[in-house]
């Protein structure tokens, strides 16, 4: 499964991404399980509401973070995301 | 005292919620102690509040509500509120038993995030045989309204020689009604599996046979659906890592509050599990002598003692070596390292007799009848 570029990305709605104090974390929880994220992972997923595409998820990030050259970065996770539902497209 | 260590242990993260014994269905290998119609004291509602915020105070994140059938109580939807409060990932386990659409939609305006429907076998008859209860009809449209309502739909069928060779009916019928996820549950014989294992353990071949058919499920369906497959122990050359390792991550809360580090733990003996009555979930975990019991590795004897996957499964369950060794602090013996390795080739030895043989020895069903008999 790859990103369609056209599309908004969503995050799922049968998971749930949240900040786990006890852990300093932001998690993934979904049925019996759990997904620790980094802090790059937790800063993508949170812009995937449903009303950004990919490249303006990467825009939004290149000037939240000052930098540039995020696309084939960004683009892999996602991809990992979307492969394990975390996200949706349609 | 063994396996007493002196830094502070990880917290929890995964708690289980045991509401209740009380079920409508006697599923012949359910995990509750054999005994259960001993206990009749439940915790109250207040008692369960504050189990539910003190775990969510050190960490515990993933939640069961779980039982017997967990349904039964009157206080869910308040117990599940405050856990949504709490910020847990609510997962309700029930047989579907009595759940209706308008308690469906309670519970979800209440904050429950997941439910996981049980279902016996593929067809009618076997599944209602096997819970005791007629109820296939109804679970499979408890399993249409979670999914109508917004719930990720988990679907987890117990595996066992009654039902094995139903393997491509269930993945069917898991397919027919939207499962999210399938969890694949092949038998662990504690408990009420123990007394009829020689009715429910299949032979390797039916094993091999079954999992080839899942495995080629999975890969057809990955991406849509997720298959958890809780594998059969006693086919395997090394034990699993039980509770992913005692007192690290699983807390599970008995109906009369007793703390165990895993559900059947109440079995063994001498562990003098505490109560949430009388004892704070932290002083429970960092200061019990039940859930320090077999932290780490020094409580090992040999073979584990001197092996080098020794943090790999840590020596395996502790429930499995003392109801088929009669010592808790020996090696699980579905290792095949252990001395006692020889009691997992005989029990399978003996279902293999037992299933060829004629005049086969009726299942003995979960209820409150067969507990005091029993026990």
């Amino acid at each position: 499964m790859t990103i369609n570029a056209e599309q908004p990305i969503h995050f799922s709605r049968t998971h749930r991404l949240q900040w786990e104090e006890a852990q300093q974390k932001n998690v993934i929880l979904y049925p019996e399980g759990m997904v620790e994220l980094n802090q790059s992972s937790a800063e993508i997923l949170k812009l995937c509401d449903g009303t950004r595409t990919l490249a303006q998820i990467v825009s939004t990030l290149e000037a939240t973070f000052s930098t540039s050259g995020l696309t084939n970065d960004i683009t892999a996770f996602l991809e990992v995301a979307i492969q394990n539902g975390w996200i949706n497209q349609n | 005292m063994a396996g007493l260590i002196k830094t502070k242990p990880t917290p929890p993260r995964w708690l289980l919620a045991e509401l209740t014994y009380a079920c409508p269905l006697q599923c012949p290998y359910c995990s509750n102690p054999i005994d259960y119609a001993n206990y009749k004291t439940e915790l109250d509602t207040e008692d369960w509040l504050r189990v539910l915020t003190q775990a969510r105070k050190m960490g515990a994140v993933q939640l069961g509500f779980s039982g017997g059938e967990p349904l039964t109580r009157k206080d869910l939807p308040e117990l599940v509120k405050h856990a949504r409060e709490l910020g847990y990932y609510s997962n309700l386990i029930t047989s579907g038993y009595g759940l209706t659409e308008e308690k469906i939609i309670q519970l979800k305006e209440a904050g429950l995030d997941h439910i996981q429907v049980s279902i016996q076998a593929s067809s009618q008859e076997l599944n209602d045989h096997i819970a005791g209860t007629a109820s296939f009809t109804h679970k499979k449209e408890v399993a249409h309204l979670v999914k109508k309502h917004g719930y990720p739909m988990v679907l987890c069928v117990v595996i066992h020689r009654e039902n094995i060779h139903q393997m491509p009916e269930i993945l069917a019928m898991a397919e027919e009604l939207g499962a999210d996820y399938l969890e694949l549950a092949n038998t662990q014989y504690y408990g009420w599996a123990h007394i009829n294992r020689d009715l429910l353990l299949p032979t390797q071949a039916q094993f091999e046979k079954a999992e080839a058919i899942a495995q080629a499920f999975k890969e057809r369906v990955a991406g849509k659906m997720k298959i958890y497959y809780v594998v059969p122990d006693f086919y395997e050359d090394r034990p699993k890592a039980c509770m992913n390792g005692w007192g690290t991550t699983f807390l599970t809360i008995a109906p009369d509050g007793v703390a165990l580090p895993c559900h059947s733990a109440r079995e063994l003996p001498g562990l003098e599990c505490p109560n949430v009555k009388d004892y704070s979930i932290e002083e429970i975990w960092n200061e019990s002598k039940a859930f320090s019991y077999f932290r780490g590795i020094e409580w090992m004897k040999e073979p584990c003692s001197s092996c080098d996957e020794k943090e790999k499964d840590f020596g395996g369950c502790h429930c499995q070596a003392y109801l088929l060794t009669g010592d808790m602090h020996n090696a699980d013996p579905v290792c095949s390292k252990s001395p006692h390795h020889k009691v997992i080739l005989d029990a399978i030895d003996s279902a293999a007799k037992s299933a060829l043989s004629a005049n086969e020895k009726p299942l003995t069903f979960r209820n409150s009848k067969n507990s005091k008999l029993l026990s």
